[in-house]
Formats: C-alpha cells, structure tokens, sequence
C-alpha cells in the first residue's frame, strides 16, 4: 500500500461529515425511544373531561370528583364564607390570582370561579403534590387561630381559603389550580373542557 | 498418579494462557500483586462491602422478579398487580420469599450505610486530592445512580409510600421554569404516577440502572488500581519501593486484603441477619410502615417522607421556602460533592496530619448531615426545627464553599515518607 500522498485535508473532511451525519442519524433514531414515554393514547383517553351531578351538593358540603387521576374539589359555598374572602387579601401570596398558569381566564376573579356559589379545583397541593383537607367552617383550628375556612395539607403545613388562594409564609408557593370546566345545565358540571365561547 | 494430575494441570493452563495471554497480567495487576498499603484500618471495609451487597441486590433481586408484577392493574378491589405480588405472594405464599424480599430491602439501606461509611473515609483521608480524583468522580456518579436505582426500586411495591414518595419526587422536576410540566408528565408517562410509571421505573430498576451501576463500579476499581490506593496516613507508598519495584509499605491484595476483607464480610453479614431475622423494617427506617398500605391516589398519607438515606437533601428540600430555590438546593447538595478534589486545597491529604480547623470543619459537616437527616424524616411542623434546619443547611454548604479557604490556611504537620509505626 502507498502511504506517501495521504490527503489529510479529504481525511479530516470525511471523518468530520460522517460524524455530523452519523450524529444526526443518531439523534433521529433516539426520537422514538424518547416519545415512547410519552402519555400513551389510552392515557389520554382516560384523561377526557368527566361530568358530574351537583344538584344533590348541600350550601358548605364539599364533593370529591377525579379527573385525570387528580381529586376535583366541588364545594357550595355558603354566604359566610363568600363575604370572608376579601378580609383575607392582606395574608395571601397572589390575592387576584396574577399568577396565570393556575386558573383559566374566566377565574381570574375574587371567587375564583365561574360561578360565584360554586368553587371547582384540582385538590392538589401545589407543594409537593399531596392532597390538602377541607376545613370548611369558620372558627379557630389549631394551626391558624383566625381561621375563615379553606384547606389545610398535613404533608407540609400549606394553607389555603376558601377559594384556593395560598396563604404567605406557606411552603406551597401558589394558589391550587382550578381545572377548565363548564356547567352544561343548572343540574351538571364538567370538568375538562372550557366554557362556551372561552378560549 | 500425581505426575499425571499435575501435567494434566500445567497443560490445561498452557492452552488457557496460550489463548488468552493478557489474563495472567491481568490477574496479577488487580489481585496478587496490586500493593495495597499495609495500614489499611477498619474504614478500608467499607469498598469490599459495598460489592458483597450489590452482588446480595442482583442476586436477590434476579429471584424477586421471578414472582413480581410491575403492574399498576387491579388485582383486588383497591389494590394493585404489583402491590398484591410483593406483598401476598413473595412475602406469604413463595417458599422463603419473604427472606429474599426482606434481604432485598435490608440490602438497599446497607448499601447506602457502607456507601456513606466509604465516603466519609474518602473526606477523613483526604482520598479524593490528587491523583485520585477520577476515583472520587466515578465513585460519586456510581452514588447518584445509587439513588435513583434506590428511588424507582422503592417505588415497585406500589405501596401508599411508594405513590406518594413518586409523586413528590417527580413533581420536583416540575419546579424546572418552562419545560417542567411536561417533563414531569413524560417521566409519568400518565398525568399522575400509574401503571405506565410503575412499569418503566421497573424496566430501570432492573436493566438499565443496573448495568450503569455495574459499569461504573468496574471502572471506578479500574481507575482506583491506575492510582494506588490512598491510606489512612495519606503517605504515598510509591515514593519508596524495593529493587523489584514493590512499594516496601505494600502488601499484596491477594491473600492478604481478601483474606482481611472476608473477616469484615462476616461481620457486616451478621449485623445483616441480625436486622433480617429480627427487625427487618427497622422500626419503619428501612421500610415505612405506610409502604404496607396499597397506593391510593386520592388519599394522602399523613407525612410523606422518603427512606432515611434521602432525608438529609430533603429536609434542605423543606427548609427553604421557595420551591425552585429549594429543589435547586436540595441538587446542589449532591451535586457539590462532587468538586471536593478541587476545592480541597491541604498540602497533606489525612485529617491525621492536618490542623484542628480541618477537624472541626468535618465534624461540623457530618454533624449537618446527620442532623438534617433526622430534620427530613420528621414530620416538619416544629417552626424552631426549620430554623435549625436552615442553620444546618447553611453550614452543610459552607463546608465546602469555604474549604479552598480552611484546607489552605489550617496548619499541618509533616507527613513522614514510609507509614510510621504505632505502637
């Protein structure tokens, strides 16, 4: 074999393009494998909006749903608590709900909701995941002496009122999420899609 | 008739060497004649040990997943495949699979004892500095792959721990600006943990994860046997050897480290079956008593805490009151660790030599570590524990902020050129 006359510079220009194509080739192929791990189609089937009967729901009661997997909050609030919301601002981290990512346009309200009556969110504790517990009444618990009714996580202390709003000094670092949903009659909630006519 | 047996011998090893010619060297670089420093103390058995119970996990795990179900489906009204396999049918109906189980998960918390044992020699020693800090950095990257094959396997019993320790640890990765909400729904592979979750981490747990791990302890030894092993003097045995090129304060691996190793393997294995046979959860350390509760996705445990191992990062996790802030210091913690050959400035290597700052420092360090390890796996009402918390958490990270500093500017005494004799 003759080793006089190499080209390194056509060396150099192969192996670089057969490392750049070869690279690509290997990123392609790793398409797949990344996808696979995503929700699979029968994951998103189960994830489909759900209906649910409210008119059984008493004035204070507070209903568990699931959609997605997540619990659903439906709770009737009752005058009372309603009235107490706006004494609360001064002790909440986002009291007009500035953060966007955590309710649909049409909640972006006092009440959080769409209807004033009715508060619908996804029971999750915007910590750590946990599933905060419903202390609807209002009157002093061991763990806020003014308390005005809300919900309260035992994983990591979070706090929140009667509209999901968190309060400061919590670990939970924003308000609980409320889920797209639309009433389909004065008798029906669904949760999953948006209202009709919004976004 | 012995003539026979020996020729018989010499001619079986002739044709072995004949084909396979670098096994002998091999052999004798790595075992009988690696020189090992002869003053190897009782933190040396910490590496043989780590390696008897990775081979007690791959053992007894190759027989758990014989019996094992990474299915999220029902079995019974409420509870899973998976949750009813670990606990009706490996725990009461297989023959002796209970013990395999409980070796299995004893195993997982001995590991990480030995592993913190064998870390805290490498700080006490000076064992990361120049040149072994290859060593450190393989042994570091085999104990992040250590947690997460720790995580995912305390994951498949689909126990009430199990779910809600997922949860929580997943939707870390959701406090990432941007992408985390879909990085945390395509490591779910579901819109909460479920059956899609369950079976890729057991997919990880017993391929993918293992065969990392096993790669990088074989290169970890590799790198350590370029080096030399470091000592509890810190001397460097190289300095002086004999006219054969044999370190004069070496002795060979093999016999006589294996012989000493296999006395510390007894030990440990009796300290073993004593936990196995008489107090196998340990108390609810090793396995949370929650973990004996089926998975519910809709009720939640009244304190979520991960294994002891974990509680340290994450009491740093609960200290901080900002969420990315607390998950991006509950990562920095691991990830620091790994710059110790670089922030180490000492001129000597052992805490042996060294100054009484470089004492109080690790003292300090492991008392934080300790500390918040038990900070994490309590429940976190305590206000003045948060405050405690915070202080640890502070000095866990000054240890290493300030040690280019301390290391530099603490006195030292003059390391000899042989290992000095006590009496």
């Amino acid at each position: 074999m003759a080793n006089e006359g190499v080209n390194h510079g056509r060396r150099r220009f192969l192996t670089a393009t057969t490392a750049v194509v070869g690279g690509a080739g290997a990123l392609a192929a790793a398409v797949p494998f990344i996808k696979t791990w995503l929700p699979s189609a029968k994951a998103k089937t189960a994830g489909a909006p759900v209906q649910q009967d409210i008119s059984k729901i008493e004035v204070g009661q507070m209903v568990i749903t699931e959609w997605r997997g997540q619990p659903v909050w439906i709770v009737r609030r009752s005058q009372a608590q309603l009235d107490a919301l706006p004494s609360l601002n001064s002790r909440l981290r986002d009291p007009d709900s500035k953060n966007e990512d955590q309710q649909p346009k049409f909640a972006q309200n006092t009440e959080r909701s769409l209807k004033k009556e009715w508060l619908v969110m996804v029971g999750v504790c915007t910590h750590l995941g946990c599933s905060p517990k419903f202390h609807g009444e209002i009157k002093p618990e061991p763990f806020d002496a003014e308390w005005k009714g809300g919900f309260f996580c035992p994983c990591h202390k979070s706090r929140f009122d009667m509209a999901g709003r968190v309060f400061d000094g919590v670990p939970a670092p924003t308000n609980l999420k409320v889920p797209p949903y639309r009433f389909a009659d004065d008798k029906t909630l669904i949760i999953g899609v948006m209202p009709e006519g919004a976004a | 008739m012995q003539n026979r047996i020996n020729a018989a011998v010499a001619g079986l090893q002739d044709w072995f060497n004949y084909r396979a010619k670098a096994f002998g060297p091999m052999y004798r670089k790595h075992m009988s004649e690696y020189w090992a420093p002869k003053n190897f103390n009782i933190w040396y058995y910490f590496g043989s040990l780590a390696l008897v119970v990775l081979v007690n996990q791959i053992l007894t795990g190759i027989f758990l997943t014989m019996h094992f179900k990474p299915s999220a489906a029902e079995f019974a009204p409420g509870i899973s495949q998976a949750f009813a396999s670990v606990e009706l049918t490996i725990m009461r109906d297989v023959e002796w699979g209970w013990l395999i189980r409980y070796m299995h998960s004893t195993g997982a918390s001995a590991f990480f004892i030995v592993v913190y044992l064998h870390m805290f020699r490498g700080l006490l020693y000076g064992s990361a500095q120049k040149p072994r800090e290859l060593v450190w950095l393989l042994g570091m990257l085999i104990y992040l792959v250590l947690m997460a094959e720790a995580f995912m396997g305390y994951v498949l019993p689909w126990g009430q721990m199990s779910f809600w320790g997922a949860k929580v640890i997943i939707s870390l990765f959701g406090a990432i600006p941007m992408i985390g909400d879909s990085l945390v729904e395509w490591i779910m592979g579901d819109y909460l943990p479920a059956d899609a979750t369950l079976n890729r981490f057991f997919a990880l747990h017993v391929i993918a994860l293992p065969l990392v791990l096993l790669l990088l302890v074989v290169l970890h030894l590799a790198a350590l046997h370029e080096v030399g092993s470091n000592n509890p003097e810190g001397v460097d045995i190289k300095k002086v050897k004999d006219a054969s090129g044999k370190p004069l304060d070496g002795i060979a691996f093999h016999p006589y480290y294996t012989v000493k190793d296999l006395f510390g393997v007894g030990f440990f294995l009796t300290i073993c079956a004593f936990v196995l046979f008489f107090e196998p959860t340990f108390a609810g350390w090793f396995l949370e008593h929650d973990n004996f509760v089926a998975a519910n996705k809709l009720v939640t445990p009244e304190h979520i805490k991960p294994v002891w191992y974990y509680t340290p990062y994450y009491a740093m996790l609960r200290v901080v009151p900002d969420k990315l802030l607390g998950v991006l210091v509950m990562f920095g913690a691991i990830i620091v660790l790994f710059f110790v050959p670089w922030l180490d400035r000492s001129p000597v290597k052992s805490y042996r030599y060294r100054g009484w700052i470089s004492k109080i420092a690790l003292a300090l360090f492991a008392l934080s570590f300790i500390w918040l390890g038990k900070i994490g796996a309590g429940p976190g009402t305590d206000p003045i524990e948060t405050v405690i918390g915070r202080v640890l958490t502070f000095i866990y990270f000054a240890f290493f902020i300030t040690m280019p500093i301390w290391s530099k500017i603490d006195s030292t005494k003059p390391v000899p050129e042989r290992v000095p004799a006590h009496d």
